[in-house]
């Protein structure tokens, strides 16, 4: 055998059992997505299906269903952005300085990570309608203590509450790497130039922990986009379907009403919005990042 | 460092333990009221329980059949994530060596899919395996546990790979070399020399892909229909929707859902905590 073929085909068998598996799970459905997305396929064969262009597509735009659950998990990223980053850097600030048990602490912060979004969906649940009611009851009438599954305003924070719960402990841990790799050196100079411990953190810590907003940015955003479990486990889209998030109408849509292809054009609209808004974000985070 | 005035650090020790113990107040509750009567749980959540019975422990673990949901998830687990590893080392390290432009184009088409959502590809992935059955050898990929380890190897590949390649690309070919001199094949090469050069990112990638895989509820519930094969979240779910008015009942079920990853916790803290800093500094 010569040895270029040889060689070839022992680089094939490193690289082909991923790439097949690959292909057959990620690629070709995809591709058969945006082909079934411009089609009136039911679902079941598709030999037989119509192409109708863009006819989906026109209808998912005029889906109010779909266009609030779209308002909503915007309104849902944005929340989560804020929430889970700002608390998720307080809690690494907090871990890294030099309080006792810090090590103790940063187990206990990422814990509910770990316990997965179906569960703790259920969790909360009972927290909500059980705990939360009786602790109103003994406060007597109490503004937050009341089961906020009950109420659609309440409902949507609940679930950024808990969503916020989960994912601020993972994004402390980037913000641990990242301040670690500060070195000592620049803060202490910052000292001895003056600088207060606000001054500090504003002008020195945060431009060097540059990317780790970066990292972190991007995974509450796409994770906040794509949230399901939580939705389905805390609230199910109630009450009266108003909490209903993007990734839940899009499965609804086609196994509770079987219209599998106005699914498959809501799932690629979906991807195309995840693309432009995690690209833009990641994009203009980069361009703020310095060199230490 | 400046030296904190000592009030501030009690301060700040008291708001880190505040932060604690609310972060854990949820898993109080569902704790104490796993053990609690309905009666009990009507008037009070919050305190510790009358008596400390396991009643509602036996029969949630009976009703949501946890030992045999709990080998499924423990199999389904280790399996996918053990692939996941050898498939994706073997692949990124041959791409890191090959360097042309066919090893870029494959790269590119693993990591430059990763923000595909799992919707996006949910309906045709069931259409399109559905079509891989073939009956007289009682093969098929829905509803069976290999076509779900098939699936989260698929989907476990792009970040695994996108790990592995980053790091190789720091790790000197010197030894490979040599391993080639003194007459190891390319595959002895990769096992014997390389793959135990990689154990740090290994570790990073098996506990990036358990974090989810362990969890995952979507998948299982799309391919599954069988109650004997379902994972713990799957039956967790199934099991929670029976039993939603014996909150006790519920609460002890999902007790009993987490203890495996408690326990795993305990264990691999530092390795999870590492894996996680290691997966986000790339």
């Amino acid at each position: 055998m010569k040895k270029s073929v040889k060689r070839n085909l022992i680089a094939a068998a490193f690289i082909v059992p991923s790439l097949f598996i690959f292909i057959n799970v990620v690629i070709i459905p995809f591709v058969m997505g945006i082909v079934y997305s411009f089609t009136d396929w039911d679902g079941f064969k598709f030999a037989g299906s119509n192409f109708v262009g863009f006819d989906n597509y026109v209808r998912v735009f005029q889906d109010s269903d779909f266009l609030t659950s779209f308002g909503l998990t915007f309104k849902y990223a944005v929340c989560m952005i804020i929430l889970v980053n700002v608390i998720g850097l307080s809690l690494a600030m907090l871990v890294t300085s030099k309080i006792k048990s810090r090590n103790l602490l940063r187990s206990i912060y990422f814990l509910p990570n770990l316990i997965g979004g179906l569960i703790l969906g259920f969790i909360w649940k009972f927290v909500f309608t059980k705990f939360f009611v009786q602790v109103g009851e003994v406060m007597g009438n109490s503004s937050i203590f009341f089961n906020w599954l009950d109420d659609p305003t309440a409902s949507f924070w609940a679930l950024v509450f808990v969503g916020t719960w989960q994912m601020a402990g993972y994004v402390m841990i980037i913000y641990i790497a990242a301040i670690q790799g500060v070195s000592d050196e620049v803060l202490e100079a910052a000292d001895m130039d003056g600088a207060g411990g606000w001054m500090r953190f504003r002008k020195i810590m945060f431009p060097l922990i540059m990317p780790a907003f970066t990292i972190s940015l991007f995974l509450t955003l796409s994770n906040a986009f794509k949230q399901y479990d939580t939705n389905i486990s805390l609230t199910n889209g109630g009450p009266y379907g108003t909490t209903e998030l993007v990734a839940m109408n899009i499965f609804k849509t086609a196994f509770s009403m079987n219209q599998y292809a106005l699914a498959q054009s809501k799932a690629i609209i979906f991807f195309l919005v995840i693309l432009v808004v995690t690209v833009t974000q990641v994009v203009i985070s980069k361009k703020r990042e310095v060199e230490q | 460092m400046k030296r904190r005035n000592k009030s501030t650090s009690i301060l700040l020790e008291v708001i880190a333990w505040v932060s604690g113990l609310l972060m854990l107040l949820p898993m109080y509750i569902m704790f104490v009221n796993s053990f609690k009567g309905r009666a009990e749980i009507f008037t009070d959540t919050f305190g510790l329980p009358e008596s400390f019975s396991f009643e509602y422990y036996a029969a949630a673990m009976d009703k949501m059949n946890f030992l045999s949901a709990f080998k499924n998830s423990l199999l389904v687990s280790v399996i996918s994530i053990g692939l996941i590893i050898i498939f994706s080392a073997m692949t990124s390290w041959m791409l890191v060596r090959m360097k042309n432009k066919l090893s870029n184009g494959i790269l590119l088409l693993f990591v430059g899919t990763m923000l595909i959502p799992f919707q996006s590809v949910m309906i045709p992935l069931m259409q399109y395996l559905n079509k891989w059955d073939i009956p007289s050898l009682n093969f098929s990929m829905i509803n069976t546990h290999y076509g779900l380890i098939f699936m989260y190897i698929g989907f476990g590949l792009s970040m695994s790979v996108f790990l592995y390649h980053g790091f190789i690309k720091g790790v000197p070919i010197a030894l490979e070399e040599a391993a080639m001199i003194e007459g190891c094949n390319t595959w002895q090469t990769f096992w014997k020399v390389v793959f135990p050069m990689l154990t740090p990112i290994t570790m990073t990638v098996g506990i990036l892909n358990l974090l989810w895989i362990w969890n995952d509820y979507l998948l299982p519930s799309l391919t599954l229909t069988s109650p004997a094969l379902r994972t713990i979240p799957l039956s967790t779910f199934f099991f929670f929707g029976e039993f939603t008015i014996q909150w006790n009942l519920a609460m002890a079920g999902l007790v009993v859902s987490i203890i495996p990853v408690i326990i795993f916790y305990l264990f691999a803290q530092k390795y999870i905590i590492k894996g996680v800093m290691a997966g986000a500094v790339k």
